[in-house]
């Protein structure tokens, strides 16, 4: 009887214990939330999509800035994604336990966790230096090189989740490779494959460091890519640092976007993944 | 019964000399055996006997995995299957799976069967793969339960039903052979005792080999079994002499049920 009130006790403090850790954790990120939507909120108007980041002082709004990342993050993707999920294929359906996909395995990690302004450094000595110039171009493949990692490691790790039984299936039936890998692998693991390239985006919508050394920014309308482009986290940095309340009001309206569309991207790679069918 | 007495029993598959190797491990130990035409041989022996193995070396279905090796020959009506030269898709098209679990494709019914005949280019037109997928689900014995639903989920079926979708889904790429891993493991009696039934019809066309740890499975659906023991070839005969006089003492045994 002793040992039982003991247990409920243990029990209980264990229960209180995480229960107050996770609050604290969710406290600061319901507060940062709050504070981005709040004061974002409020510094949002029709303009922003409509007028050029204004010079200091003037009136002005994000829309190259909108555009430039846009057009950058949708590029990254469109490069990254099929590099990822082919090497992801590699990995999980060709490589598996050999040297070569080891080695891929541990630089892919590596790659994974390696802060993202020294991939921004990267492009910017072997393409910005040799180009002389900042540009879209750069951006977007030091935005691909991030998307890539993450890819790979979502790709393996959801067609390792397919059971070899399925992929036996397909192979008694004379199945060749890889029909197998297209026909049925990749597409019991199509739900989990997209959600890692939308936490891919995600993860590169807000990314500074490497647009910072790559595609910096500009001022002005510019779809161009071989030239500096303008982009909303450079933008936001540039804002936020500075004197000027109507630079940092659109800094806020830019933070404002950012988190919205991480989030929605968020949550439909969510829905995705709870939407996967059962093997 | 018919017996391999019959002058017109001839051997569809005959393993010669066969030895396999999982890494170090000798798992199958020099076995000669003949699996005839149009008749059901069952393999029996206990567990890690090496039925299994022999069973996925029949269709080459352990080159999927690292380390697995055999030696030998395993002649298909007369060439040799363990030949690197072999067709692996083509001997896979030829010698047909059905496995411990159901495993059908997280496809529409329809879709489970037709996966097979797409892929060697077996229908020309919508309709003749029409035709293969009705055939196929009627010698399945599936069909009057699922023509009015072909478009729903394969896996949306129960076990025994999806194990005969899976028996379909190998009936329609039209192989002489096919191997069954313990193909009612998974099943309720109900559902085993349909599956039993459809061996019996499918024998008239397919040369059948199935893994059974059921001897009363064996001895019922079977005209041949082979008694695997540590990797041996214990003895094989005509299941109704292996079930009422077997020569070895270890068939005795595991038949009654004194190990294994």
């Amino acid at each position: 009887m002793q040992l039982l009130t003991q247990r409920k006790i243990v029990n209980g403090l264990a229960i209180s214990l995480s229960l107050a850790a996770m609050a604290f954790g969710l406290m600061w990120l319901i507060w940062i939330l709050f504070t981005v939507l709040g004061i974002g909120a409020s510094a949002l108007s029709a303009s922003l999509f409509t007028e050029m980041t204004p010079p200091p002082g003037g009136q002005g709004g994000l829309a190259n800035a909108i555009a430039g990342s846009a057009m950058m993050v949708t590029l990254a993707t469109l490069i990254g994604t099929p590099v990822g999920v082919l090497t992801g294929v590699f990995l999980a359906e060709y490589g598996s336990r050999s040297l070569m996909a080891e080695a891929t395995r541990f630089i892919n990690d590596l790659l994974l966790s390696a802060p993202s302004i020294v991939v921004g450094l990267f492009v910017y000595g072997l393409y910005v230096a040799k180009q002389g110039s900042f540009s879209g171009w750069a951006g977007v493949i030091a935005l691909a090189l991030i998307v890539v990692p993450v890819v790979v490691r979502t790709t393996e790790n959801m067609l390792t989740l397919v059971p070899n039984t399925l992929r036996e299936a397909a192979f008694a039936l004379g199945a060749p490779r890889w029909k197998v890998i297209m026909m049925v692998t990749l597409r019991s693991a199509r739900a989990g494959v997209i959600t890692g390239v939308l936490l891919a985006v995600a993860r590169i919508a807000g990314e500074t460091a490497p647009l910072l050394f790559t595609a910096l920014s500009n001022q002005f309308w510019s779809l161009d890519l071989d030239k500096p482009m303008a982009n909303l986290p450079v933008t936001i940095f540039k804002f936020a640092m500075s004197p000027f309340p109507d630079w940092q009001r659109l800094a806020w309206a830019g933070v404002f976007l950012i988190t919205l569309s991480v989030l929605a991207i968020n949550i439909v790679a969510r829905t995705l993944l709870t939407k996967q069918p059962e093997h | 019964m018919t017996t391999p007495q019959d002058t017109q029993l001839k051997a569809q598959i005959q393993v010669k000399n066969f030895n396999f190797y999982y890494g170090k491990f000798h798992a199958i130990k020099n076995v000669h055996l003949d699996i005839f035409d149009r008749r059901v041989t069952a393999f029996i022996g206990p567990s890690g006997c090496g039925k299994s193995t022999l069973l996925r070396a029949l269709n080459r279905m352990y080159e999927l995995y690292p380390n697995q090796r055999a030696e030998g020959q395993i002649l298909l009506d007369g060439r040799n299957i363990l030949d690197r030269e072999a067709d692996l898709n083509l001997l896979r098209a030829r010698v047909g799976m059905v496995f411990q679990k159901p495993n059908p494709f997280p496809k529409s019914i329809y879709e489970n069967v037709a996966y097979g005949p797409r892929i060697h280019g077996l229908a020309k037109a919508k309709a003749d793969m029409d035709a293969i997928v009705e055939q196929s689900l009627q010698k399945a014995g599936l069909w009057n339960e699922v023509k009015d639903r072909l478009q729903e989920s394969g896996t949306g079926l129960s076990g025994g039903q999806q194990q005969r979708l899976c028996i379909a889904r190998a009936v329609a790429v039209s192989p002489e052979v096919i191997l069954m891993d313990e193909p009612c493991s998974a099943l309720d009696p109900i559902a085993t005792a349909k599956v039993e039934e459809l061996i019996h019809e499918l024998r008239a066309n397919f040369t059948i080999v199935i893994v059974t740890h059921s001897m009363q499975q064996a001895a019922r659906v079977s005209q041949r079994t082979a008694m695997f023991h540590l990797g041996n070839l214990v003895e094989e005969n005509d299941t109704d002499k292996m079930f009422t006089n077997p020569d070895d003492q270890r068939t005795q045994d595991y038949i009654m049920g004194r190990f294994g």
